[in-house]
């Protein structure tokens, strides 16, 4: 035990990495199919059609690193995990219809009758939208220390909107990349339309934070931190201009640079998490509860880190498998 | 206290709704992969449109499975926070098991299962079938394991009121596992093997007469014919594993009040809690204590033993237990009866076609009876541990949030309009596939005219 020193000090620190990461490969992943579904009502049935098709082999998977990562809050921190979910209980409902919606919609549009196809893509539109928009609530009443009050509630209305927006957007440059033709082209536009939004939304998220709560404020503005953190809004600032350039002359004639704006989104949002984690460790319910106190027994942490370590990198194996089967532009959903 | 009540019902209608999909599922998978290697060893057309058929309504059932479980994993921790306080640490290193081993590996190759077949070699599609048939049982082990360890709680130490793991071996293997994780895997393969013959049958009432609907029709059948005799008897085991360990849960299956020796076999009555007695008995003398205890003087526990001095109540809700189990038994029966019938008359009638139309009526009336007798089951199972959530460790009461009720309330009242809404879609829809294929089959299999000039093309040009 006494290898890697106190067990009940690394631990907590390896099971919030686990968790931060689940939660960021979710939100990367579920966030392009979200943000597909949030697009519908701008496409016609066809391109709608498309559309699913480009995250049909993927969307399930998708959500299970939503599973993993409330699972691994319940097992590494029962306590915060009761504490944040029954604060967050109404919106968690909403997420949780919204999810079950377009979940069966998916399904539903391809095998029910014709007639009822409309309807069911009006379930996936609404399904989408309620999760993404409760998403971004619960984050930022998370910000807020998840209190019910009036500036926290509205704040949370600020981030639940910015969120969906950037999930649309993800899923913009997730066509660009999976799709041709006018699909294609249409997407380009939409990305190019949101992208002014998502810097607006970043810079709004990122300023607030740290003016709603002093001890956010201190871990960022004071001396030799704001030295090691001052290249992360540089960067970001870097992949907006990269963006801004790659959506401008998509489509190119040979299609060969489709998958850089959804590539560089993705390190957008990365840095984005990486700098709230930053701001929040080491609490795991914001100013209440540290990782440390939350922590289970060490003797229940490690087992499931053992198998962690051997499962892990099988189940990226077989994930990588798969977009790789499914790689390419998006063709028609067959069973055969 | 009002939320506990609200809580538990809200649990309930979810994990009830959950499970319906899983009991096809977790059965189904393997059915398919079944029909697939048929078709490899064999290259018969027809086991392929088995597999094509039923494999949308895998997908169809996969995907509510997928939504309603998600919904289940946030339970834990919207409804019942006391429970991973207490006994977190076992039943959190469960769950992630689950999600590890089972969940992920099903979900990435549902994807190729389902929409792989032209773009990956026949191997890896097959490979991919059985993998997510396994993944569907993995998860199915993990969380009885997890249920089973609530119901014969063993392998663990509690220390200032919080449950930890002392012997892991123990607590996967806990007494009642073996029992439940067999009786479900049983459940489910009797839940698909119904709704194939009465889907089947149901295509075949509409005229359909594709050599895949003889198919699947027979395989149903013959499989339901083969796993009822073996449920009956895993189930009869289930009960003396449970008469060891929860003897209370017994005595209110039997409707027993007092222990004692040639307790009958109730078919019907109606147990009074107030009164402690039951009205309107009917029963098959010394039989349940010959059935419990292989004796016909043999002592069955009694519920008044399960009251304390003071009054205080130890046993589960007597009528939902007692007719709960009275409801899956029957059915239980009622599948015995149906498909070892439907055999004998197929082989009397000298075949399916000439077989009198009344035998699929009666397959089509089946068609759901898995999830009748897998919900009465289950309601037996966790109705019958109440008070407690982990058996003699932690009550329900002591587990739930304290949510406002009114909140509860309405986020019950929304999961149970959209769960009628879905049930009737699914239904809706799995008859409508049926419909389809029974008319595309229509189409195909129409007969030629028997025109001179076709039969001529009959003769052999010399
Ligand atoms: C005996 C079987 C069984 C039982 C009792 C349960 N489940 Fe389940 N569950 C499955 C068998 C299953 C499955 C067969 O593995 C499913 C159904 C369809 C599917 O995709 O996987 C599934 C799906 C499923 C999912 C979605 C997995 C994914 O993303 O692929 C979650 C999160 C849960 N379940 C969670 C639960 C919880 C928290 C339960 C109990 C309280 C529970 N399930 C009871
Ligand atoms: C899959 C089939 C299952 C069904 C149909 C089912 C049904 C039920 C029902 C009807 C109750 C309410 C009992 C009462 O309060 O009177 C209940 C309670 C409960 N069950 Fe299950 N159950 C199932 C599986 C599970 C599993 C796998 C777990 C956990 C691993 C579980 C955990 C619980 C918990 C925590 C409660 C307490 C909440 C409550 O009393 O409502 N159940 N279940
Ligand atoms: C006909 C003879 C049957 C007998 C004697 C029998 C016996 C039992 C018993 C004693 C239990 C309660 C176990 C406990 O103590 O918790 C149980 C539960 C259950 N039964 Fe049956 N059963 C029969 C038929 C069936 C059938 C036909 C199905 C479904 C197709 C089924 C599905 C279930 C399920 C899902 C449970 C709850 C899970 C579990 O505890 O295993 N049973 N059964």
């Amino acid at each position: 035990m006494t290898l890697f020193g106190d067990p009940t000090i690394w631990l907590p620190v390896v099971f919030a990495t686990l968790m931060g990461v689940s939660i960021l490969i979710y939100v990367v992943l579920d966030g392009f199919d979200l943000g597909v579904g949030v697009l519908f009502p701008f496409a016609d049935d066809a391109e709608k059609d498309r559309m699913v098709a480009s995250i049909g082999p993927f969307w399930d998977a998708n959500e299970t690193w939503l599973v993993l990562a409330i699972g691994l809050l319940l097992v590494a921190f029962p306590v915060a995990h009761g504490t944040i979910l029954t604060a967050l209980y109404l919106p968690v409902a909403i997420m949780l219809i919204g999810l079950i919606l377009r979940g069966v919609a998916f399904e539903f549009r391809a095998k029910a009758p014709a007639t009822q196809k409309p309807l069911w893509n009006q379930a996936f539109f609404y399904g989408s939208l309620m999760t993404s928009l409760s998403q971004g609530f619960m984050l930022g009443l998370y910000i807020m220390g998840l209190q019910w009050d009036l500036p926290s509630v509205a704040f949370a209305l600020l981030t639940g909107l910015c969120l969906t927006g950037a999930y649309a957007f993800i899923g913009a440059t997730w066509l660009v990349m999976k799709t041709d033709a006018t699909l294609q082209d249409k997407a380009v536009a939409w990305a190019k339309r949101g992208l002014p939004g998502v810097v607006v939304g970043l810079g709004a998220v990122s300023l607030a934070t740290p003016l709603v709560s002093p001890r956010i404020f201190e871990k960022w503005f004071s001396f030799p931190e704001i030295m090691l953190l001052a290249p992360l809004p540089l960067i970001s600032a870097g992949l907006i201009v990269i963006l801004f350039l790659a959506l401008r002359h998509a489509p190119d004639s040979q299609d060969r640079w489709s998958w850089v704006p959804f590539a560089t989104t993705i390190c957008l949002f990365s840095l984005g998490f990486l700098g709230m984690a930053y701001s929040f460790y080491p609490y795991v319910v914001p100013e209440a509860l540290t990782i440390y106190e939350a922590a289970s027994a060490p003797e229940s942490l490690i087992i499931i880190l053992v198998g962690t370590l051997f499962v892990l990198p099988t189940i990226l194996g077989y994930t990588a498998l798969s977009y790789y089967v499914f790689r390419g532009k998006a063709t028609e959903l067959r069973y055969d | 206290m009002e939320e506990l009540l609200l809580s538990r019902i809200q649990f309930a209608a979810n994990i009830s709704f959950h499970i319906l999909f899983p009991t096809i599922t977790i059965a189904l998978g393997w059915m398919l992969l079944f029909f697939k290697l048929r078709f490899t060893a064999t290259r018969e057309e027809r086991w392929m449109e088995a597999y094509r058929f039923w494999v949308k309504i895998f997908a169809l059932s996969f995907a509510m499975g997928v939504v309603s479980g998600i919904t289940m994993s946030f339970q834990f921790g919207t409804n019942w926070p006391g429970f991973m306080e207490r006994v977190g640490n076992i039943a959190g290193p469960l769950l992630a098991y689950e999600v590890l081993t089972a969940f992920f590996l099903e979900a990435v190759f549902l994807g190729i299962m389902l929409f792989g077949f032209s773009k990956v070699p026949n191997w890896l599609h097959t490979l991919a079938t059985f993998l997510v048939a396994f993944g569907t049982t993995m998860s199915a082990f993990w969380i009885l394991v997890l249920n089973s360890w609530m119901h014969t709680p063993v392998g663990f130490e509690m220390r200032d009121g919080v449950a930890h793991a002392t012997d892991w071996l123990a607590i996967v293997f806990n007494p009642s596992m073996p029992y439940r994780l067999v009786h479900m895997l049983l459940a489910s393969g009797l839940t698909v093997a119904f709704l194939i013959a009465g889907l089947s049958a149901f295509r075949w009432l509409l005229g359909d007469r594709s050599a895949g609907v003889r198919l699947t029709l027979r395989t149903g059948v013959t499989v339901a014919a083969v796993l009822i005799p073996i449920q009956i008897l895993a189930g009869d085991l289930h009960g003396l594993n449970t008469l060891e360990h929860q003897p209370q849960k017994v005595a209110a299956m039997e409707g027993n009040w007092e222990t004692r020796g040639n307790v009958p076999l109730l078919l019907f009555a109606i147990p009074d809690q107030e009164e402690r007695t039951n009205h309107f008995e009917i029963g098959i003398p010394s039989l349940a204590s010959i059935i419990l205890k292989h004796d016909p003087a043999g002592e069955v526990p009694g519920l008044n033993d399960f009251v304390l001095e003071d009054g205080t109540v130890k046993h589960p809700p007597v009528g939902p237990v007692f007719w709960s189990f009275r409801v899956m038994v029957g059915t239980g029966v009622l599948m015995l009866v149906v498909s070892w019938g439907t055999l004998l008359a197929f082989r009397l009638s000298g075949g399916v076609s000439r077989t009198n139309p009344w035998v699929f009526r009666g397959l089509v009336a089946m068609a759901f009876s898995g999830w009748v007798a897998t919900l009465a089951g289950w309601y037996t199972t966790e109705i019958g541990r109440q008070p407690w959530l982990v058996d003699g460790v932690l009550t329900t009461a002591q587990a739930v949030a304290d949510v406002p009720a009114a909140m509860v309330a309405t986020t019950l009242a929304a999961y149970l309009a959209l769960y009628a809404g879905l049930l009737v879609a699914y239904v809706a829809a799995l008859t409508y596939l049926a419909r389809k294929a029974a008319r595309d089959q229509d189409i195909v299999e129409v007969e030629p005219p028997r025109s001179s000039a076709a039969n001529v093309k009959l003769i052999p040009a010399e």
